[in-house]
């Protein structure tokens, strides 16, 4: 089965709705077993294991996250954030076989009680096609300011 | 209107032995004398050598609310100066770090300065020629802060020109810096990358507070430790399956008030004080091929085993750092205002020990630390209600009693139930000694 660019494009759009939508059990689903979830903290860190990041999450740690999210304990989480993002069409950079790699750029912007932050994001998805669908093999993250002083970031960019 | 200005007596009484006024965290004028008494008097951290590692080398940072840049001479020694041109008070670095060469140039009117702050050149000096400058205390440079001294690698200035030396401020607390470089078989760290700058709306001394906080974990952290327990028995795995990282590092923190309780609080004299004594969440960590046969080489056995099994959790050099010995962490509790307080999280590595070492180490940081950390999501939720909460004028006392005991002599040291607030009694007498040493009332 082939993958048209567009359906690589639409798939970028359709994850980040579901992100903001909140609808956390079909954003896992499109993640392969062993992908990672990757925002570094340093300016085109290349590093993700020696070096400190914001976040370099394997599904068990996003499960983790997703789960706390609903915690009748998550004190952070009353109330509720919420996120938005506004993101430019994707680029599809690279198409080979079954794997592909798009870069978006995008704003992210998340609220909660009388706070809104606004971020400026670089995403880079690794997917793959995997029995006809395409999955989410790792993402990549980068924050246009990420050597800032942040507050609480506690959804998904 | 000043309450606290010039009235000694009034900044006394605002520490009692068992509770502690809100304007000790809610005040503005409290926080600025913090910064003119507490924080001049003390030793406060400023960088690691490894920052600034070659001559010229720069890190700008803050002591309490200075601008300081750490900087390395020519001589190879580490100075600390303040960062303002004698000028017109230009900050002479704005960027974080660099190298600077053999001397500073300011970029406004390119006075310069050689490394250790003196005077080298100003541009068209004869314009000077028939005036005083000379005399002024401008003419001498970039001024240096009071005192700097290097414990192995981490070094720390006092503002003030005459006090306290830093071996009778540290004393035995310099033990858990000491068993953090320790664990390097080469007896060094280096800094691994920049910190995470993590931005809290409450007072710098919560977050001092917390640290030795053992009473919360359990509480706060349910969301995230009990739901990590929880999804890795939904797991099923079979007994000695390796676990996901997560559950090693985030999952002791569901551990029962008793493991807390039995893991021991040590105070020493200066409000500084660690948990941790007899184990901690790191006890338990999974051994790394390589490093212990690489301690022994360096250490001999039976002094590579006295290293590796002293697991201190959170060491508090008061006022404002902590150190974690086992995962070779520092975090930098900056002050910037009564409500405003910026984290810095640093991690290093350890020299000649096997590089999975710092992948834990890092691991640990951005899990626990980071702005996007599910558990620092929660800490920073109880601070900020907190720093809220004391405006209600129907208490204005913050309690810190548990496990009182009649008469605390805090100039001794002491090891005692886990769970006492014993530490935060300990760090609310340092700052009054070092509040008042320097205070003086008006006439
Ligand atoms: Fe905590």
């Amino acid at each position: 089965m082939n993958v048209s660019r567009d359906q690589i494009i639409d798939f970028i759009y359709d994850e980040a709705r579901m992100l903001d939508e909140g609808r956390y059990d079909d954003w896992l689903a499109l993640w392969l077993p062993d992908g990672h979830y990757w925002m570094p903290l340093d300016y085109q860190q290349t590093d993700p294991i020696y070096e400190t990041s914001l976040m370099y999450e394997d599904m068990f740690m996003l499960k983790l996250r997703v789960e706390r999210l609903n915690g009748a304990r998550t004190f952070s989480q009353k109330p509720k954030s919420r996120c938005h993002h506004v993101i430019q069409r994707p680029f599809v950079d690279e198409m080979n076989g079954d794997s592909f790699v798009t870069k978006t750029f995008m704003h992210y912007v998340e609220t909660r009680l009388d706070e809104q932050q606004l971020l400026a994001l670089t995403a880079r998805h690794d997917l793959a096609l995997v029995d006809g669908a395409l999955r989410i093999a790792n993402k990549r993250v980068d924050i246009l300011n990420c050597d800032a002083a942040f507050r609480n970031i506690q959804l998904l960019p | 209107m000043t309450r606290y200005t010039d009235n000694p007596d009034a900044v006394a009484a605002l520490i009692e032995p068992h509770q502690v006024h809100r304007d000790v965290y809610t005040s503005q004028e409290v926080y600025r004398l913090e910064m003119k008494h507490l924080f001049a008097n003390a030793w406060v951290f400023v960088g690691h050598e490894s920052q600034t590692a070659n001559k010229g080398d720069y890190f700008a940072t803050q002591v309490g609310d200075q601008p300081v840049i750490q900087v390395r001479h020519s001589t190879g020694d580490i100075h600390v100066l303040y960062n303002r041109c004698p000028h017109k008070g230009t900050k002479i670095v704005i960027d974080r770090q660099g190298n600077t060469g053999k001397f500073f140039r300011c970029p406004y009117h390119a006075w310069s300065f050689k490394t250790d702050g003196c005077l080298l050149a100003i541009p068209l000096k004869k314009g000077y020629q028939d005036t005083r400058l000379s005399e002024t205390e401008n003419a001498k440079g970039m001024k240096a802060v009071g005192a700097v001294h290097n414990h192995r690698g981490f070094i720390f200035a006092r503002l003030a020109a005459e006090g306290i030396s830093f071996e009778d401020f540290f004393g035995d607390s310099l033990s858990s810096i000491d068993n953090m470089v320790d664990r390097s078989p080469a007896g060094r760290l280096e800094v691994v990358g920049p910190p995470l700058r993590y931005m809290h709306h409450c007072n710098w001394k919560m977050l001092v507070e917390n640290q030795t906080d053992t009473c919360h974990p359990m509480v706060a952290h349910e969301s995230s430790a009990g739901t990590a327990v929880k999804l890795f028995e939904e797991l099923g795995l079979p007994e000695g399956a390796p676990k996901p990282p997560a559950m090693e590092i985030i999952a002791p923190f569901m551990s029962p008030y008793e493991f807390f309780e039995n893991m021991g609080i040590r105070t020493w004299p200066n409000g500084h004080g660690h948990t941790g004594v007899h184990h901690s969440i790191h006890s338990d960590y999974t051994a790394i091929p390589g490093y212990f046969e690489a301690m022994v080489e360096s250490y001999g056995e039976d002094r590579a085993k006295a290293i590796l099994d002293e697991n201190r959790h959170n060491t508090v050099y008061f006022p404002n750092i902590m150190v974690k010995g086992p995962i070779q962490q520092l975090r930098n509790f900056i002050p910037l205002a009564a409500d405003k307080t910026i984290v810095e999280s640093y991690i290093y590595r350890l020299v000649d020990a096997p590089d999975e070492l710092t992948a834990r180490t890092a691991m640990y940081n951005r899990m626990i630390n980071a702005p996007t950390s599910i558990v620092g999501h929660d800490d920073l939720e109880m601070y900020e209600r907190a720093q809220e909460g004391m405006m209600a004028d129907g208490l204005e006392w913050v309690n810190i009693q548990r496990l009182q005991t009649e008469d605390e002599d805090f100039t001794v040291e002491a090891v005692e139930n886990g769970t006492t607030e014993r530490q935060m009694r300990n760090q609310f007498d340092a700052w009054r000694k070092f509040m008042l040493m320097s205070m003086e009332a008006s006439a």
